[in-house]
C-alpha cells in the first residue's frame, strides 16, 4: 500500500484542523450533547451534596477536621471500587471482592499478632489475595461459569473463611503503626506542598508533550487552564488540610493530608496507565464491548478474562489493607456489609458502565466521594424539618441507605439515557 | 492485471460428520479482479469462505497461493498469507474509535507502550487510500459512525496488513442506497490496488455492477464460473437456482440428488 498519500484538507478535519480555545470548547460541548458526559454528572453531584451539607451544617460539616476525616472515609470504598472496575470493563462482576478485602485483612492482622515483619506479611497478603482472584477467574474464564453465579457462592465462602480466621466472631486487633497509619496519619505540611508541585509539574510535562504530538489541534491554551486548574484545587486543599485540626487541648498536632489520599491517587494513576498506555488495557476495553471481535482480532480473551480477575482480586486485597488500618483491627464483617455495593455503587456513579467496555479508573474516587459525602454528611445534619413541620431525623442509617440508593438509582438512569443517545 | 490466479482452490471436499457440504469445489480468484461468490442459503458460501481462512479444515483437496502449494490449517495460516475476511457482522468494538479498531490485537508500540501518534498516522493514511472521505477524525468512536462508514473501518481494516486476498461477506447487505455505492465504490478500488477480492452477495445488481468474474455455487458444488460481462442477471438466477443456464452450469446428469 502506498505511503505517500496526502490527505485533502476536507478530510479528517477535526484530527487537522488547527483548534483555538473557543472551537476547543464547542467541541467538548458538542460531546456532552452526544452523551459523553464523562465526570460531569459526579462531579455535579459532589457539588450539590457539598452545598446542601455544608448550607445546613457549615460548622461541622465544612469544617477541616471533617474533610479530612472523609478522605479517609472514602479510600477503602475507592480502592475496591477500582478493583471491581476491571471486572466491570468486561461485563462482569465480583460480588465477593468485599470479603477478598476481608479474608486479605484478616491474614495480615493474624500473621502481624503473630509478631511476623509487615514485609513478609504483605507478601503473603498479596498472594493470598491473588489466589482467590485465580479461584474466580478460573471458574469464569476456564469453566465458564456466569460471573454472578462464581462469585455470589465466593461470597458465602469467602465469608467463612473470614469466620473461620476471625475465630467465629473475634477482633483481631492492629497495632502495626505502618498499616495503621494508611487511614490514620497524615502526610506533614511540607511534603504535601512539595508532593503537589512534583504532580502539577508531571501533569503539565505530560499535556505539552501530547500538544506538541498534536500538530495544533490542541490549542495550548487548553492546557494552561487544565494545569492552573489543578494547581489551584490542589493548592486549595494543601492549604486547607495543612492547617491543626486536633480537637483543642490535643497534645498531638493533627495537620497534613491524609496519607490514603495520595496513596489511593497514586494507585489510580498507575492503573489509569495500564488501561491507556498499554496493549493489555486496550485489549480490556475490547473483550468488554465486543468479546467476538477481540477474540477474531486474535486477542485471547480467556486470558483476558482471567487476569481481570487477578487483578481484582489483587486490587480488593490493597483494599483490605485499607480496611484494617481504618478500624485498627479485623472483625468477621470486614469487607461485609455493603462494602461490595458500595463499591460497584462508586464505580456506577462515576460513570462506569455495568455492560462493559465503559469506565475508567478516576470514576471509582468521584463516586467513591459522592458515596462518603452521603454517608459522612447526613448523620451531621442530624434532626431538620426540610418538608414543612414533620421533623426527620437524618442521622437513622435508613435514610442513608435511601439517599445512597438514590443516588445509585439516578447515576444507572444517566448511564442508559447517555447509552440511548450514543446508540 | 495478471493471468496468473492469486489463490486456487481445487477439488475442496468439506463434509460435517455425514452431511457432505463441499463437493470438489474448485475456486480461482485473480488479483486486480473481484470475484463474486454468490448462491442461495445453504449452497455452502459460508462454509468455503471458513475453509479458505482456516477456521475449519477441509477434508481433502488443494490450495495453492501465488503458484505454490499451501497447507491452511488455522486463522493464523491464512493471516499469514494475506489472506483476510470481513464479516458480515463486521467484529468491530463500538467502544473503541476507528485507530483502535484497526490495529485491535496488533498493537504498535514502543517501548511496550501503545504507540498512538504512529497508529493514528497509518490510519489515516490507509483511510486515505481507499479515498474514505467522510470520516471527520480518527479518534472518532465506531459507535457513532453510519453503517457504511463501518463497513468502511472494517474493510480497512482487512486492508492495513498488506493482505493479498480480502474476502467480503455481504458487504451491502444492511446498508442504503448511497451507503452501497459508497461501499461498492471502495470494493473496486480495492481490486485497483491489485487486491484478490472476494464478494459474497446475495444483490445481483451489486454483483454485475463490481464483479470481474462470477463463482455459482449450488448445493456444495461450484456450478461455474463465469465472466460478469456478457451474463444477464437472468441466467445468475437460473444458476443460482437450478446449477444451470443452457449450456452453463452442472449438466443434469451429473447432478446428484441432495
Amino acid at each position: 500500500m502506498s505511503n505517500e498519500v496526502t490527505t485533502a484538507a476536507s478530510d479528517f478535519a477535526i484530527d487537522s484542523q488547527k483548534q483555538n480555545f473557543a472551537s476547543a470548547a464547542r467541541a467538548y460541548i458538542s460531546r456532552l450533547r452526544a452523551g459523553d458526559l464523562g465526570a460531569i454528572p459526579a462531579i455535579l453531584s459532589i457539588a450539590v451534596l457539598v452545598a446542601v451539607f455544608g448550607s445546613a451544617r457549615t460548622e461541622s460539616f465544612m469544617s477541616v477536621r471533617n474533610l479530612g476525616n472523609l478522605l479517609q472515609q472514602a479510600a477503602p470504598i475507592m480502592v475496591i471500587s477500582m478493583a471491581v472496575s476491571f471486572v466491570l470493563l468486561l461485563g462482569e462482576i465480583d460480588l465477593a471482592a468485599g470479603f477478598t478485602a476481608g479474608v486479605t485483612a484478616a491474614v495480615l492482622a493474624v500473621k502481624l499478632s503473630h509478631q511476623w515483619k509487615l514485609l513478609p506479611t504483605l507478601v503473603l497478603c498479596a498472594a493470598v489475595a491473588i489466589a482467590l482472584g485465580v479461584w474466580t477467574g478460573f471458574l469464569v474464564a476456564r469453566v465458564g461459569i456466569p460471573s454472578f453465579v462464581v462469585t455470589l457462592a465466593n461470597f458465602l465462602s469467602f465469608q467463612g473463611i473470614l469466620l473461620l480466621i476471625t475465630k467465629e466472631g473475634g477482633t483481631i486487633g492492629i497495632t502495626n503503626k505502618t498499616v495503621n497509619a494508611i487511614e490514620g496519619d497524615n502526610l506533614r505540611p511540607a511534603l504535601c506542598w512539595i508532593a503537589l508541585a512534583i504532580a502539577v509539574a508531571a501533569f503539565a510535562a505530560s499535556l505539552i508533550v501530547k500538544q506538541r504530538n498534536s500538530g495544533g489541534t490542541i490549542p495550548l491554551s487548553v492546557v494552561v487552564v487544565k494545569v492552573v486548574t489543578l494547581a489551584v484545587v490542589g493548592a486549595f486543599f494543601v492549604q486547607l488540610l495543612s492547617k491543626n485540626r486536633a480537637f483543642e487541648g490535643a497534645k498531638k498536632k493533627l495537620q497534613g493530608v491524609p496519607y490514603a489520599a495520595p496513596l489511593v491517587i497514586i494507585l489510580m494513576l498507575v492503573l489509569t496507565f495500564v488501561l491507556n498506555r498499554t496493549a493489555y488495557g486496550r485489549h480490556l476495553y475490547a473483550v468488554g464491548g465486543n468479546a467476538e471481535a477481540a477474540r477474531r482480532a486474535g486477542i485471547n480473551v480467556i486470558r483476558i478474562r482471567m487476569s481481570a480477575f487477578i487483578i481484582c482480586g489483587f486490587l480488593a486485597g490493597i483494599g483490605g489493607v485499607f480496611l484494617a488500618s481504618r478500624s485498627n483491627s479485623v472483625d468477621p464483617q470486614t469487607g461485609g456489609n455493603k462494602t461490595l455495593l458500595l463499591a460497584v455503587g462508586a464505580a456506577v456513579i462515576g460513570g462506569t458502565s455495568l455492560f462493559g467496555g465503559k469506565g475508567r479508573m478516576l470514576n471509582s474516587l468521584l463516586g467513591g466521594l459522592v458515596l462518603a459525602l452521603i454517608e459522612n454528611g447526613l448523620p451531621l445534619i442530624g434532626k431538620a424539618k426540610p418538608f414543612g413541620n414533620k421533623q426527620i431525623d437524618f442521622s437513622q442509617s435508613g435514610v442513608a441507605f435511601i439517599v445512597t440508593g438514590l443516588v445509585l438509582l439516578l447515576a444507572a438512569s444517566v448511564d442508559a439515557l447517555s447509552r440511548k443517545r450514543t446508540g | 492485471m495478471s493471468d496468473q490466479p492469486i489463490l486456487e482452490l481445487a477439488g475442496i471436499n468439506k463434509s460435517f460428520g455425514p452431511v457432505h457440504v463441499l463437493y470438489d469445489v474448485d475456486l480461482n480468484v485473480y488479483p486486480g479482479q473481484v470475484t463474486a461468490l454468490v448462491g442461495d442459503n445453504g449452497a455452502g458460501k459460508s462454509t468455503l469462505i471458513k475453509c479458505i481462512t482456516g477456521i475449519y479444515p477441509t477434508d481433502s483437496g488443494q490450495f495453492r497461493f501465488q503458484g505454490r502449494d499451501v497447507s491452511i490449517g488455522g486463522p493464523k495460516d491464512a493471516a499469514a498469507l494475506g489472506i483476510e475476511v470481513v464479516y458480515q457482522d463486521l467484529a468491530l468494538c463500538d467502544n473503541l474509535d476507528i485507530v483502535q479498531n484497526l490495529f485491535l490485537g496488533r498493537e504498535h508500540k514502543r517501548m511496550g507502550l501503545l504507540d498512538e501518534r504512529n497508529m493514528e498516522r497509518l490510519a489515516r493514511e490507509t483511510l486515505a487510500s481507499l479515498s474514505v472521505r467522510t470520516v471527520k477524525s480518527v479518534r472518532q468512536q465506531v459507535s457513532s459512525l453510519s453503517g457504511g462508514q463501518r463497513q468502511t473501518v472494517a474493510i480497512a481494516k482487512a486492508v492495513l496488513w498488506n493482505s493479498k486476498v480480502v474476502m467480503l461477506d455481504e458487504p451491502t447487505a444492511a446498508l442504503g442506497v448511497a451507503q452501497t455505492a459508497q461501499v461498492l465504490d471502495l470494493v473496486r478500488r480495492l481490486a485497483a490496488q491489485g487486491l484478490g477480492v472476494v464478494l459474497i452477495s446475495h444483490n445481483m445488481n451489486d454483483v454485475l455492477q463490481v464483479a470481474d468474474r462470477v463463482a455459482v455455487m449450488y448445493l456444495g458444488r461450484m456450478a461455474a464460473e463465469v465472466p460478469a460481462k456478457g451474463t444477464s442477471r437472468e441466467q445468475l438466477v437460473e444458476l443460482i437456482t437450478s446449477g444451470a443456464s443452457g449450456s452453463i452450469g452442472l449438466q443434469r446428469a451429473a447432478e446428484v440428488s441432495v
